[in-house]
């Protein structure tokens, strides 16, 4: 191993500062200031990377985002699962490993957690070279606010000025649409997404070096020309000691002089405008000889450890194409210049300096003639060679976009910033067009890698979805309950206190409930209040049947159906007074009824004198069902008057309970006598220890969601999203009761009469019981009506919700079957892999069908 | 992300709107005297143009409003915004 640090030059390192970092299990001596590529080559290593799929010894190529091999993985003292080594600054102690372009999962957390910062600013400007800068300073002279990104560590002379933001370290990830831009900044201290939105937003995103496909253009020594002096001017590292110089052009043959001033060996250039070229490099592992052929044709070979390689200049222009920028072919230069006018990018986003094709003229040279096509590389990073771009050629293929997907070239983490403009002339080369005949494929976010972790941000864990939870949650955390979402609810699904199984604990709180009673914590029903004179006009427009006539301090049953006569949401209507509703949703579906009223009132009927308000959050809710629920209220002190006759079913009460304000209403979704309790959720948790308390000797239980659905299914109550998937109408549901046709228009009515949804043989809601009462159906579990035995089989329904119901000793379901409604007393089939379940098909109504429970 | 212009907040990111598919297609006065047809056409049936479209906001994160807004679908920029018809005011009490 040999030092290449040369004995001056730097302008990024400093000399008095040394550290250590390693790389492979190896020590490495390096600067402050240093890349970790720049460190690698400091200390000699050249090749030290494998190629992906090949395996082939690679080295570092260049000194920028476009570098194709030298990826590694950071260990210490943070965490990265795959960073380009020439993006990444070298700190001391710091650990990496190669990675052959492809990284591996970092289990352990990144020590910098990842942040976000949004920012507005009238420019922002990508690049942070000469144009970038100039770009800076005159939109900060005009008062913009100004943010400057650069992806390298250093910004020279950076422009400055109260409201100009440099930032170094910074990847522009994507451009979006109305000046939205993605920033990943990445230091050893901090990683951070930026959300920009700026009002102009200028591309100076440079230019980068091309190479030239031709034998061995892969071995590790190769490089890029511009890189190599980078090496040279910023870090005082010499990447070889023997060097080479190949050109199209007089700046990448210019490199000549600038490894010769650092006191770098030159043996040879070869100037491609003259007929000279590079036939193959050759070495084990690293560079050792060059085969060039002159301009006369002679081959000559010499010995030497570093090529520098310059076909030329392509504008970096990824992220101009990526939000619908053109591209024009620029004949004198060689390259794909951005092409303006109207329909080619957004009238917000401007390209500067070099990626605007500001760059020396260049020689079109893309692959050398002689050699093997196999051993002349496109795309390093995916082991493609001309020879593939030919076979993809040769199978048909016209259209750079197809080879691309045959080849894979421009795929890879490096986004085929080498290989893309490369392939794409090669395809042109091989059949025989021009040169820029057709472009680079196209380009889309994000521009270099960027892990999920450093997207989310703060937002993982428990910040990813916030979790709502009702004001007993502490209580059930502490009972032992087992959780169930819905949406974002945290609901409780069954309590088991001494860890008991579901099953076991379903089956104590349902037999509560039928036998003695039992307490929900109801909490997450949608609540809106519907006030204003037109309310029960309103609400008649909204709810299947009539609103308007409900009495003040009763409260009915309603169904929503889409305009498509589909069932939508569900639930009770209380009427406060006569200007005033309360109204509850499904859980999951409050923000959408919510949506719905105001959508309706604000664009179809602003005549109508109606407001909204969500009371979701202010509300809690006990739901108290069981013969005993009247005593247990008695119980817990309310000054309301139980007794049936003043208190009948259907009806709400307000007054107290356990001494706080409580709206008492008499429904039931057990079959049950049953009581919810609406009162301020700031009184939420002491009226259900209240509730809890009192009813002990009673033999309350807290019950779950699994319980409910039990106890609800038995009595052949349906939930919409189990028993409805928006293709389920009222009828179908055997609830034509609650469709009132007479009381003029409401949402769906007249879909109701589409000839598809008054056909008999449409899905119909049953209730199934096996045969064998042990024997469970699946949910979801399609059902026939006969079993032949051989697949496919036509399917006539399936199950939406299939149980173990302690009160009728035997398991039963419901489902939708065809024409159900006519198919009372026959028997279907679910066939599954463990064995065919026979049902019989009943009217959906389990237990007490009569209803001779609800006043206990 | 879009940029949209909210006529009661300004320009705000698309996250915090709704979108409400095209807009103008009112509720038919009477529903009853539709045919199949007819009643189907306005349910289901929308424009796709390339170009200018005149489609419903819900600023739901916002002031909560409706509001349509002028969009081409080629290019994303908004063109002239409608607040709705009527403001629905404070009803009697």
């Amino acid at each position: 191993m040999t030092g290449r640090r040369l004995a001056s030059g730097g302008s990024r390192i400093d000399r008095a500062r040394p550290i250590s970092v390693r790389f492979d299990g190896r020590d490495l001596e390096a600067f402050e200031g240093d890349t970790f590529a720049s460190a690698l080559l400091a200390n000699g290593v050249v090749g030290g990377f494998r190629s992906p799929i090949l395996g082939r010894p690679r080295g570092i190529v260049s000194a920028g985002a476009e570098e194709p091999n030298a990826f590694v993985a950071v260990l210490e003292p943070w965490t990265d699962v795959i960073v380009p080594a020439t993006l990444m600054s070298a700190v001391d102690g710091l650990v990496a490993e190669s990675r052959p372009g492809v990284g591996t999962l970092v289990e352990t957390a990144d020590r910098r957690e990842p942040r976000r910062q949004h920012r507005h600013v009238e420019t922002l400007v990508v690049g942070g070279g000469i144009a970038g800068r100039a770009a800076a300073v005159e939109a900060a002279a005009r008062g913009d606010r100004v943010l400057l990104v650069d992806e390298g560590a250093v910004i020279d002379d950076p422009p400055t000025g109260d409201d100009v933001t440099v930032l170094p370290n910074a990847t522009a990830l994507g451009v979006y649409d109305a000046g939205y831009v993605v920033i990943h900044e990445r230091t050893p201290d901090l990683e951070r997404v930026w959300h920009v939105r700026a009002r102009n937003v200028v591309l100076a995103t440079g230019t980068l070096e091309r190479p030239i496909a031709f034998a061995g253009n892969d071995v590790p020594g190769v490089m890029l020309a511009g890189s190599v002096a980078a090496y040279v001017e910023r870090f005082g590292v010499g990447p070889g000691e023997r060097a080479a110089v190949f050109a199209t052009n007089d700046w990448g043959l210019g490199v000549a002089e600038v490894l010769a001033a650092a006191g770098v060996e030159v043996v040879r250039t070869i100037d491609a405008r003259a007929g000279e070229r590079v036939v193959a490099a050759d070495g084990d592992g690293a560079l050792e000889r060059i085969v060039v052929l002159d301009a006369a044709g002679r081959e000559g070979s010499f010995e030497a450890d570093l090529l520098a390689v310059s076909g030329g200049w392509n504008p970096n222009l990824t992220l101009w194409r990526s939000i619908g920028g053109d591209l024009t072919y620029d004949a004198a230069r060689s390259c794909f210049v951005p092409r303006s006018g109207p329909g080619s990018g957004p009238a917000w986003l401007s390209v500067a300096g070099a990626a605007a094709g500001e760059v020396p003229e260049s020689e079109p040279l893309w692959v050398v003639a002689e050699g093997e096509d196999a051993d002349k590389f496109v795309d390093l990073q995916r082991d493609q060679t001309v020879a593939d771009v030919a076979a993809a050629l040769g199978r048909g293929l016209r259209s750079v976009e197809h080879v691309k997907r045959a080849t894979y070239i421009g795929t890879a983490v490096d986004q085929g910033r080498t290989s893309g403009v490369l392939a794409a002339e090669i395809v042109n080369h091989l059949l025989g067009e021009d040169p820029g005949a057709q472009g680079p494929s196209g380009a889309r976010p994000p521009y270099a890698p960027v892990s999920f972790a450093a997207l989310a941000g703060p937002f993982a864990g428990d910040r990813f979805d916030p979790a709502r939870t009702t004001p007993m949650h502490a209580w059930h955390l502490e009972h032992g309950a087992a959780f169930e979402d819905t949406g974002q609810w945290k609901r409780p699904r069954y309590f088991a206190p001494g860890g008991e199984p579901l099953e076991e604990a379903v089956e104590r709180e349902c037999l509560a409930v039928r036998n003695a009673v039992g307490a929900m914590d109801a909490s997450t029903l949608g609540k809106i209040e519907v006030v204003g004179p037109d309310a029960p006009a309103f609400l008649d427009r909204m709810y299947t049947n009539r609103m308007s006539n409900l009495a003040v301090g009763s409260i009915r049953y309603g169904v929503m159906l889409g305009l498509d006569g589909m069932v939508w949401d569900d639930g009770v209507a209380m009427r406060v007074a006569e200007d005033r509703y309360y109204v509850t949703t499904t859980s999951g579906g409050a923000a959408n009824v919510l949506d719905r009223f105001e959508e309706w009132l604000q664009t179809e009927w602003p005549d109508l004198r109606v407001f909204c308000t969500s009371v979701t959050e202010q509300r809690a809710v006990v739901a108290m069902n069981g013969p005993r629920a009247r005593d247990v209220l008695a119980a817990v002190g309310t000054d309301v008057d139980l007794s049936s006759e003043t208190f009948p079913f259907m009806t709400f009460r307000d007054g107290t309970l356990a001494g706080v304000p409580a709206r008492l209403a008499r429904v039931s979704f057990s079959g049950e006598l049953a009581y919810e309790l609406h009162v301020s959720s700031w009184h939420g948790l002491a009226v259900w220890e209240a509730v809890l308390a009192a009813g002990e000797p009673f033999g309350i239980r807290p019950y779950g969601l699994e319980a409910m659905d039990v106890l609800r299914a038995e009595k052949g109550f349906f939930i919409v999203g189990q028993e409805t998937d928006g293709t389920v109408t009222p009828a179908d549901l055997g609830m034509d009761w609650i469709v009132n046709p007479s009381k003029g228009d409401f949402l769906g009515r007249r879909s109701l009469r589409r000839s598809d949804l008054v056909r008999p043989d449409r899905k119909q809601l049953v209730g199934l019981l096996p045969e064998d009462p042990a024997a469970l159906l699946p949910e979801g579990a399609q059902l026939v009506l006969e079993d032949t035995g051989r697949i496919p089989m036509p399917m006539s329904g399936f199950v939406t919700s299939s149980y173990r119901s302690p009160a009728l000793d035997r398991t039963f379901a419901l489902g939708l079957l065809e024409a159900g409604h006519a198919m009372h007393g026959r028997t279907v089939y679910a066939p599954l892999p463990e064995g065919t379940i026979a049902a019989k098909v009943i009217p959906p109504a389990f237990y007490d069908p009569e209803g001779e429970r609800r006043d206990g | 992300m879009l940029l949209i212009p909210c006529p009661w907040c300004g320009p705000r990111d698309e996250r915090e709107f709704r979108y409400g598919g095209q807009a103008g297609i009112d509720y038919p006065a009477d529903p009853d005297s539709l045919t199949d047809q007819e009643w189907a056409d306005f349910l289901f049936m929308r424009e796709n143009p390339k170009g200018a479209f005149a489609e419903r906001w819900f600023h739901t994160a916002g002031c909560r409003r409706w509001f349509d807004a002028v969009r081409d679908t080629v290019t994303y920029a908004f063109g002239a915004t409608t607040p709705p018809p009527v403001d629905p005011g404070e009803p009697d009490r």
